[in-house]
């Protein structure tokens, strides 16, 4: 037990909390404006946004990961900092990592929030336009509003996925929780089932408040029909 | 539920299967108190634990396995008097090793397996066989970095979590910057397209990718760890920590070890002297 205090355990889990906060606001954006895409007049976006969705959903996050890294960083030299420091590559890498999993997350967010959108009575948008709104102001101020109180549950869901698969990101060697696990099962063979437990704790008291948190929310929210 | 012919022979097949497992197991149980010297003579069978992804040391391919660890498990296999066919070879990640040494999954572990006091404490060594250091890897065109002093700004590559990633940390940290990734590959595609100046880890291993990139890459040739490779096998079987240090020393002696190291990373490769043995 005593070697635990040689690791910087809290610290790991701060990048690893870090990573959650910056991909969760970047993906609930993203998300919205994708789903907003595939509810839209416009063909072209509804096709971009169904296209985007099904083909990032369906590929792996690791390589979305190290495809951020090895394709937007190493070859087409897209480093997203003015830091010219040794720690540039750090600060380059935990970047791309929440660029990966926004890009990744947010087809999630699209899907959960486009069914709230179908929960929304039709009548409600046709009333809309009945008072002259356009599409954007239907969307933003009658539809959208609606929608997002009654996908907050499964929104918490896709938040709790997002909070493990910040561990991907040890792919690139962002050092977050899972790169300490990695390095102390290196060091300490011996005890690596204390060791997973050890991190498997740690997940557990980031995720567990926020499911219930958000399921209380999910239900002080939601619309009565 | 009514079966075809077809289905009914494979439930047969599956069911066989079952029950031959079931015997292994238990006919394994029996020997395991005895030493591992004496069960390979008596069943020919030897179960080793290797890297399945590092060229020149141990490397799954198509048809079978190649590396210098494979080699070294080969001749010990032969000295203890089981036929290489009958040698099974099993994936020995790093983290895994002292676990599957201790719960009896392999017999030995030939896997770039450094001796250390730690790991001493839940297997035994024997050897070492190879002595390794820790060094660069860099571009055959790369004039500007010629040993661990040339690192000023430098962007390094290793694995994340292994013991060279931490070296680099504690050593280095504030002079270079450190990238790491899952995998060696990862690195030596960045080295490839200049994005990483160097990747570092034990220098034979590296040895294996200049050999798999001839002319491309280099090794710097300029160690600055040691890393002595041993044999790893059940904690306390002195019978066979003896068995497998005169092993050794005979594949030193007649000439297979340095053909060995030739064989894997080529004839350009300047095969060191044979290291002492000290686990005895």
């Amino acid at each position: 037990m005593d070697f635990l205090s040689n690791y910087d355990l809290l610290g790991a889990f701060w990048t690893t909390v870090q990573l959650t906060f910056w991909s969760a606001i970047g993906a609930l954006v993203w998300g919205i404006v994708l789903a907003g895409m595939r509810v839209s007049p416009v063909w072209l976006m509804r096709a971009f946004a169904t296209a985007y969705v099904n083909i990032v959903r369906n590929t792996p996050l690791t390589l979305i990961v190290v495809a951020s890294s090895l394709g937007l960083y190493q070859a087409l030299g897209v480093s997203l900092t003015t830091d010219k420091t040794t720690a540039a590559l750090a600060i380059t890498n935990f970047r791309l990592a929440v660029l990966a999993f926004v890009l990744y997350t947010g087809t999630f967010v699209a899907e959960a929030v486009r069914s709230g959108i179908n929960t929304v009575p039709v009548g409600q948008a046709e009333a809309a336009r009945a008072l002259g709104l356009g599409f954007f102001q239907t969307l933003t101020l009658i539809v959208l509003p609606q929608a997002l109180r009654s996908v907050v549950a499964p929104l918490a869901s896709v938040l709790i996925a997002l909070t493990k698969n910040t561990t991907v990101a040890s792919a690139i060697g962002v050092a977050e929780a899972a790169v300490l696990m990695k390095t102390m099962l290196e060091n300490e063979g011996q005890a690596g089932t204390l060791v997973f437990a050890v991190f498997a704790i740690g997940f557990v008291i980031l995720t567990l408040p926020v499911g219930l948190l958000l399921g209380w929310l999910s239900k002080k929210v939601a619309v009565k029909r | 539920m009514r079966l075809s012919p077809v289905l009914r022979a494979g439930a047969l097949v599956a069911t066989l299967a079952l029950a031959v497992t079931a015997c292994g197991g238990k006919s394994q149980q029996v020997n395991s108190s005895s030493s591992l010297v004496d069960r390979a003579k008596a069943d020919n069978k030897l179960t080793v634990g290797i890297k399945f992804d590092q060229p020149g040391l141990g490397l799954k391919t198509a048809n079978g396995y190649t590396g210098f660890d494979v080699d070294v498990a080969k001749y010990i296999a032969k000295k203890l008097g089981v036929d290489e066919n009958n040698i099974t070879f099993k994936q020995a990640p790093s983290a895994q090793r002292e676990d599957l040494i201790a719960q009896g999954d392999v017999d030995l572990v030939i896997a770039t397996y450094t001796i250390n006091d730690k790991r001493k404490q839940k297997v035994s060594f024997a050897g070492p066989y190879f002595v390794a250091g820790q060094d660069l890897l860099v571009k055959a065109d790369n004039t500007s970095i010629t040993g661990p002093d040339s690192l000023n700004g430098k962007k390094l590559c290793s694995v994340t979590g292994s013991t060279s990633a931490q070296t680099l940390q504690t050593k280095y940290a504030n002079q270079v910057s450190l990238q790491n990734y899952g995998g060696y590959s990862e690195c030596i595609t960045g080295l490839l397209n200049g994005a990483i100046d160097a990747i570092s880890t034990d220098d034979i291993i590296l040895q294996g990718y200049a050999a798999a990139n001839q002319g491309k890459l280099k090794v710097v040739g300029k160690p600055f760890t040691t890393e002595p490779y041993g044999i790893g096998f059940k904690k306390g079987d002195t019978k066979t920590q003896q068995a497998l240090d005169e092993y050794i020393q005979a594949m030193e002696q007649d000439g297979s070890w340095k053909a060995a190291l030739q064989k894997n990373f080529g004839s350009d490769y300047k095969v060191p002297s044979e290291p002492p043995i000290t686990e005895k």
